[in-house]
């Protein structure tokens, strides 16, 4: 009993000493990269104030900005069309190269290791810079921007489609297998149904993250919403750019509460 | 005939662990076996290399007088319909519906593309009601599995199976996640099922008692080996025992005395 206590006590004491130390870390380490950057605390915050101010005074859309609403929203559909587009199609290729990848499903352990490997690359080299990459041999095209969130959004999607597999299939793949199902029968009566809704919801928070990436990535290509966003912006013409960015939000808050309907509905 | 002939199988895992050490084991039609044995024992091993989910490291396995060691491709998905399985977790598809899992049970027999895409023919579809019915199950036919009870979601398993027209059913610790009652309907629907379709079964099971009650014959199994085969009522205390490498009063079978 009593030695009980004294571990409970240490054990106590140990978890404290590790908040502290790590408290202590975080600090030191901002300290050091305020002092390496010339970052002054005091003055960054202070300078909140003005910048809302002048957001506030520059950037309240006008009535001449809402005079470019309809052609603002012709290009909000567009990007939001393209971004289902690239979400669509990434997913489809990236739940077959997930069944390659996936440990109950896998075909052969190299080709696995391989799938894993290029979903990686692809995942980890952010899209704007296979925007950059891409316009090179496409121009300044929506193809461009197609392909540049094509190839992360496919990489991200494998690797979690390949998670999402494993955890969901392994008991009824046996029995499937033990009733004599072939591969092809297993993946479409065991697995797809076993993981079509967490499939779905990736899907979903794939469009919204690609409506806001194709925003960025538009500016680059001179395609869609992004490209309005960089015209207005570099007229001066703030209201309107602030328009579009609103517009963005809007659509990008309109999406998730839709596709949190949609959760609800397939879980 | 025997429907199912073990010769001298043997299992390594990763060239160390032996599951399983040259083990020989006959069933007749229409037998009603269980295996018991220590977790770990290798119960789950010989279960599994009967239908091939596992693959002996040596030995024979000759179902219904055909040499199965080492069929594959088709062959094997044709061998595996003649053995249903029914596991401790049930392993249905949770996100379907009841009827849709037992239909399962005739994807061996059907082609890729239409067992892939769920076409079932009238009269598939006729039996697996027939089969839910008969396991009274047939007001859950349309529910989602994840909504069944454990009791019925094993019965679900016992009727995938079934679909399957087995010559032998093959149960994986089939009550280990039942409560009493459960596990008494569980028993009492394969022990119906042995006797009336003539369907031989081959369980593992935890449960001393519920092996001696039910079965008319019962395997010892000890770190790989068979170190009983014979009639449930010549299974003596003895025996449970030796099967378990334990002593008098240590299992909790010895508390009801």
């Amino acid at each position: 009993m009593e030695k009980r206590r004294t571990n409970e006590i240490l054990l106590f004491q140990k978890r404290k000493l590790v908040f502290t130390a790590a408290a202590a870390v975080v600090i030191l380490l901002y300290g050091m990269a305020s002092f390496v950057t010339e970052y002054d605390t005091l003055l960054g915050l202070s300078s909140f104030p003005k910048a809302f101010k002048w957001i506030i005074v520059n950037m309240v859309p006008n009535a001449k900005a809402l005079e470019r609403l309809p052609n603002i929203l012709k290009k909000l559909t567009e990007t939001a069309l393209l971004s289902v587009a690239v979400t669509v199609c990434a997913a489809i290729c990236a739940f077959f190269f997930a069944l390659l990848g996936s440990k109950t499903t896998r075909v052969n352990p190299v080709l696995a290791g391989s799938v894993r490997v290029v979903a990686a690359f692809f995942r980890n080299v952010p899209d704007v810079v296979w925007a950059i990459l891409l316009m090179f041999s496409f121009g300044q095209n929506v193809l461009t921007g197609f392909f540049a969130m094509f190839l992360t959004t496919f990489g991200l999607l494998t690797r979690t489609f390949i998670e999402t597999i494993d955890e969901v299939s392994n008991d009824c793949v046996e029995a499937l297998h033990a009733a004599g199902a072939n591969y092809m029968q297993t993946v479409f009566q065991g697995i797809l149904p076993s993981s079509i809704s967490e499939v779905i919801t990736w899907i979903l928070f794939m469009i919204e993250t690609n409506i806001r990436s194709s925003t960025l990535i538009g500016i680059l290509t001179g395609t869609g919403i992004g490209y309005l966003f960089d015209l207005y912006y570099k007229r001066l013409d703030y209201p309107s750019a602030s328009l579009v960015v609103m517009s963005i939000v809007i659509l990008v808050i309109l999406l998730e509460t839709i596709s949190g309907g949609i959760r609800k509905v397939i879980l | 005939m025997p429907v199912l002939e073990l010769k001298n199988i043997s299992k390594t895992y990763d060239n160390v662990t032996k599951a399983l050490q040259d083990v020989s084991i006959t069933v007749e039609e229409g037998e009603f076996v269980s295996i018991i044995g220590p977790s770990g024992a290798g119960k789950s091993t010989l279960l599994r290399s009967v239908n091939r989910l596992v693959d002996a490291t040596q030995g024979a396995i000759i179902l219904d007088g055909q040499d199965i060691t080492h069929v594959r491709g088709k062959e094997l998905r044709r061998v595996r319909t003649k053995t249903g399985m029914i596991f401790q977790h049930y392993n249905l598809v949770n996100r379907l519906s009841v009827i849709e899992n037992v239909l399962h049970g005739r994807l061996g027999h059907k082609s890729a593309v239409s067992g892939a895409f769920g076409f079932y023919t009238e009269s598939e579809k006729e039996q697996a009601f027939f089969i839910l019915e008969r396991l009274g199950l047939t007001e859950q036919a349309y529910k989602r599995c994840d909504e069944l009870s454990g009791g019925q979601k094993q019965r679900v398993g016992i009727a995938r199976a079934l679909m399957q027209e087995p010559k032998l059913i093959l149960c994986d610790e089939p009550i280990a996640s039942l409560d009493p009652n459960a596990s008494r309907i569980i028993m009492d629907y394969l022990s119906d099922i042995n006797k009336s379709m003539k369907i031989t079964c081959l369980l593992n099971l935890h449960q001393v008692d519920v092996a001696v009650k039910y079965s008319e014959r019962i395997i010892g199994l000890t770190a790989g080996r068979v170190t009983y085969d014979g009639p449930a009522q010549k299974l003596d205390r003895k025996m449970i025992y030796e099967i378990y490498q334990s002593h008098e009063g240590q299992l909790i079978t010895d508390m009801k005395e």
